[in-house]
């Protein structure tokens, strides 16, 4: 909501009045709308459950729907409370998918009330979307939706939910955060009248990148592990359980280090041949400096640019047609350091020459 | 008449039979030909012809095929073949990559004459001299075109060619004793798919490079990726996008200086005919699919020939037999000191060669050279006409020309309307045209790769271009119409989603049956 009036979010309140009295209006109406309109042709075969008022029966009632709405305690001005109790009865209820609209803040909403307990799928209209939660626009999310309650999407992802302080971003600084996981559906591409099949799937994947990375360890190094549903299935190979939201260290193969911060990382890794195993996080394709913070410019200087492993599925990687991957350590000098080609895992036996930059 | 004054697309309905899988149609005892009884003293002087088999060699169970009369089965493959939008009935310029020219007929007629079809491959070589001397020729012509030194005709097809010509690296190295540590094959992105599946039955590791922002594969890139672990580099060039690498020297020259060797995807080459060859890259191996750029048909998975050219050095590598000449006599030379070996019976499949060589001989080198420029030049009409259309964009080497092809892209069209290049295809098929997406990753979004080779004319070329931008404008007065299409096609919309289920997909009848829980 407050894009256009250049507040960079509307978290709270007192944020949210100020929004108001510089003439925001909210986006996330007409992005409904658009969203659902793909969705009218299945107006009979399926059954539209909505919050009243604005926050979706309006929206949905002009596209045809006739919406069973949940019932609410909110008023003309919603908040982040009610988007997480409607998202809680929404998952008693036992939707099949719950659409929502907004940007990083209503995805950790609707993560803090359902986790991974259902299928979501993130309507774009925030200022703020780190998320990988969100389809690309509001016509494709309704295409997904229309696809995945046809049957005809069946393949779920996990995709990162990350938030970044608002207030840090208002005064220049972008300190994103990974919050965790929301399952959202995924359309397979398929090739038409081809010669080929369609690409192996996201599971698949990240089971072939662990093959690979745990085959390529060796015990002279310790590992130094970060978040990501990619580098977790690299543990899970090793049966180890690591966290997935923080920085691990493994070494011949076993945990020595859970959840390190910047200094305990420094303090453990003094003195010892390092690697670094990460995962691009999020849509936008971060290496460093979104959700993974802990990994400063220190700690990468101290492990050296030689010695990053980066491992990422190929549908990811080919999610960002094209465009580099990049970093935000923080620190120039470390940016541009990082600044260049590098060889990433995608595969058992597969790696593909990608550029990173800041 | 039959064509649309204004769109300029044709009314046109394929016809829908709703036919069933041979196996469907078969009625136990029902015949086709019903052979005669052998007589009594024929029996008495040969035998029943059954029992002198090997016990092991007879089957037990008769073989399950289908029992159908003639009549039927005539019907049964007319009715097929109506189903089926062949290169000879549509401006088939959609299959970008895939090289759909005209193969002319009167090489069919020689193709068939029983000087052809009935040659055998174990026959004396003294009594097939034309037979080789046709391969040998079309060697020599090869050889002129790509500058190699030799070539097979042994490979069956473009996949088979990179198989072998990765099966060369790994044998070139295995001989210097470096076969265990170079275990890395380099391609990139826009090359074909193959170049990363043949190295990777090798046993190779492989490394795809990526494209910068002109759409190319960086030079910055490739220094990353070589190293002395480095077997060897596949690549395409035009990639798929119609872009030629210019540094395509440089790329040959890093490789070399790492150790490998460079192997260069010509399956299609059909933009560079008698422009620029393979050994002016320096390149040591290359292919060409006789069934792309030199007219014979595409089988729709063969029988084809991907024709593996090598420089000097490597002649003894190569798959054996290779044909060869001593005075006026032309014989099969089996004896290579580090052949390879075999990646298919024989030396090759005569027919596509014929016609690979007819072509040539009926073009001469000046009409090689020709039949490229006209490709160049037709597909740039075509970029120029395909990226007004709204919707449409062909992205990478901005006002730059391409050479015989242009990856596109709908990214704007599916923003705009929700209609995807899928949905395009379908629609496509509503005028009886064929429209194909693209090798996946769908690295350039929501993509169509055209290809208008030089068998169209311009009016042809208009035709298709109307369609495309027919379909566009559909999509932005109403996308529901393009989404549901096609309408005048065999079947509506395909399910493909069993083609991930290995408990649904069956490539053959009895798999199906099996499966699927039928009787």
């Amino acid at each position: 909501m407050g894009g256009r009036v250049g507040l960079k979010g509307t978290d709270g309140p007192e944020i949210l009045e100020k929004a108001v009295a510089l003439g925001a209006e909210p986006q996330s109406q007409n992005r409904t709308i658009e969203c659902l309109s793909r969705l009218k042709t299945l107006k009979d075969s399926i059954e539209l459950i909505t919050c009243p008022g604005s926050m979706g029966e309006e929206a949905s009632v002009r596209c045809g729907f006739s919406p069973k709405a949940i019932s609410t305690t909110a008023g003309p001005i919603t908040t982040a409370s009610d988007t997480r109790s409607a998202a809680r009865q929404m998952s008693d209820l036992g939707v099949d998918l719950l659409l929502f609209v907004g940007g990083d803040g209503t995805a950790r909403d609707i993560y803090n009330a359902v986790g991974d307990s259902m299928v979501v799928l993130g309507i774009p209209a925030g200022v703020k979307i780190h998320s990988a939660v969100y389809a690309c626009n509001p016509l494709r999310a309704g295409e997904l939706a229309w696809l995945y309650l046809q049957g005809k999407a069946k393949n779920v992802l996990e995709a990162e939910v990350m938030d970044i302080d608002e207030e840090d971003y208002r005064r220049g600084r972008i300190q994103a955060r990974l919050h965790g996981y929301l399952r959202i559906p995924y359309e397979r591409r398929y090739l038409q009248r081809a010669k080929t099949g369609s690409p192996a799937s996201e599971q698949y994947s990240q089971e072939a990148i662990a093959h690979e990375v745990a085959e390529c360890m060796s015990g002279e190094f310790h590992y130094v592990v970060g978040p990501g549903s990619t580098t977790r299935a690299i543990m899970e190979k090793l049966n180890l359980t690591g966290t997935l939201l923080g920085i691990d260290l493994v070494h011949k193969k076993r945990l020595v280090g859970k959840d390190l911060n910047e200094a305990k990382l420094l303090e453990r890794l003094e003195g010892k041949r390092t690697k670094l195993i990460i995962t691009p996080i999020g849509g936008q394709g971060y290496l460093f400096g979104r959700g993974n913070q802990q990994l400063s410019p220190k700690v990468i200087r101290h492990i050296g640019k030689d010695n990053i492993i980066i491992a990422g599925t190929k549908q990811k990687i080919n999610s960002l047609y094209g465009r580099p991957l990049l970093v935000d350590t923080g620190d120039k000098a470390t940016d541009r350091l990082l600044d260049g080609y590098f060889r990433i895992i995608t595969g058992y036996r597969e790696a593909i020459i990608y550029r990173v930059t800041y | 008449m039959g064509v649309d004054e204004t769109t300029r697309v044709r009314n046109f309905h394929q016809a829908k039979w709703d036919e069933p899988i041979i196996f469907e149609l078969s009625t136990e005892g029902e015949r086709g030909v019903i052979v005669p009884e052998v007589e009594e003293d024929i029996e008495r002087t040969v035998g029943d012809g059954v029992s002198e088999l090997p016990p092991g060699m007879s089957r037990r169970q008769a073989p399950a095929l289908p029992e159908v009369a003639q009549m039927r089965v005539l019907k049964h493959f007319l009715r097929l073949s109506q189903h089926c939008l062949g290169a000879d009935l549509n401006v088939d310029m959609g299959q970008g990559t895939c090289t759909m020219k005209y193969s002319p007929k009167i090489n069919e007629v020689l193709a068939r004459s029983p000087k052809v079809a009935e040659v055998h491959p174990l026959q004396d070589a003294d009594t097939a001299q034309g037979a080789l001397e046709i391969m040998y020729k079309l060697d020599t012509f090869l050889q002129e075109i790509s500058g190699m030194s030799k070539f097979s005709f042994q490979p069956g097809g473009g996949s088979a060619a990179i198989l072998a010509m990765a099966s060369i690296i790994r044998a070139y190295h295995e001989r210097r004793g470096e076969a265990d540590k170079r275990d890395e094959i380099i391609t990139t992105i826009f090359s074909h798919p193959s170049d990363a599946a043949a190295a990777a039955v090798k046993g190779y590791k492989v490394i795809t490079l990526y494209q910068n922002e002109d759409g190319l594969p960086d030079v910055e890139a490739l220094k990353k990726a070589v190293s002395d672990r480095t077997a060897g580099l596949l690549i395409t060039n035009p990639e798929d996008t119609g872009i030629f690498n210019p540094d395509i020297v440089e790329f040959v020259k890093i490789v070399h200086e790492a150790g490998g060797l460079c192997g260069y995807d010509q399956a299609n080459a059909n933009g560079i005919l008698g422009i620029t060859r393979a050994s002016e890259a320096g390149f040591d191996l290359c292919f060409f699919n006789l069934h792309k750029t030199f007219s014979s048909p595409h089988g729709c998975g063969g029988p084809a020939t991907g024709a593996l050219g090598v420089r000097d050095e490597l002649i003894s590598y190569l798959p054996i037999p290779i044909v060869e000449r001593s005075g006026d006599r032309y014989f099969l030379n089996h004896d290579l000191s580090n052949t390879i070996g075999k990646v298919r019976a024989f030396y090759g499949v005569f027919p596509a060669v014929l016609r690979a060589y007819c072509w040539i001989r009926s073009l001469g080198a000046e009409g090689l050279k020709e039949a490229a420029c006209v490709a160049v030049l037709n597909n740039n009409y075509a970029l120029e006409k395909i990226k007004k259309i709204k919707g449409a964009s062909a992205p990478y080497a901005e006002g730059k020309r391409r050479i015989e092809q242009v990856r596109y892209s709908w990214e704007t069209l599916t923003k705009e309307t929700g209609v995807t290049t899928e949905d395009v295809a379908y629609r496509m098929a509503d005028f009886g045209f064929h429209l194909w997406s693209s090798h996946h990753p769908f690295i350039v979004p929501e993509p169509f790769t055209i290809e208008p080779t030089e068998s169209y004319s311009k009016a042809e070329i208009d035709e298709y271009i109307a369609g495309i931008e027919k379909i566009a404008a559909e999509a932005y007065a109403e996308p529901e119409k393009v989404k549901n299409a096609p309408y005048n096609s065999v079947v509506h919309k395909i399910d493909n989603s069993t083609l991930d289920d290995p408990e649904k997909w069956a490539i053959t009848w009895r798999a199906y049956l099996k499966k699927h829980e039928c009787k």
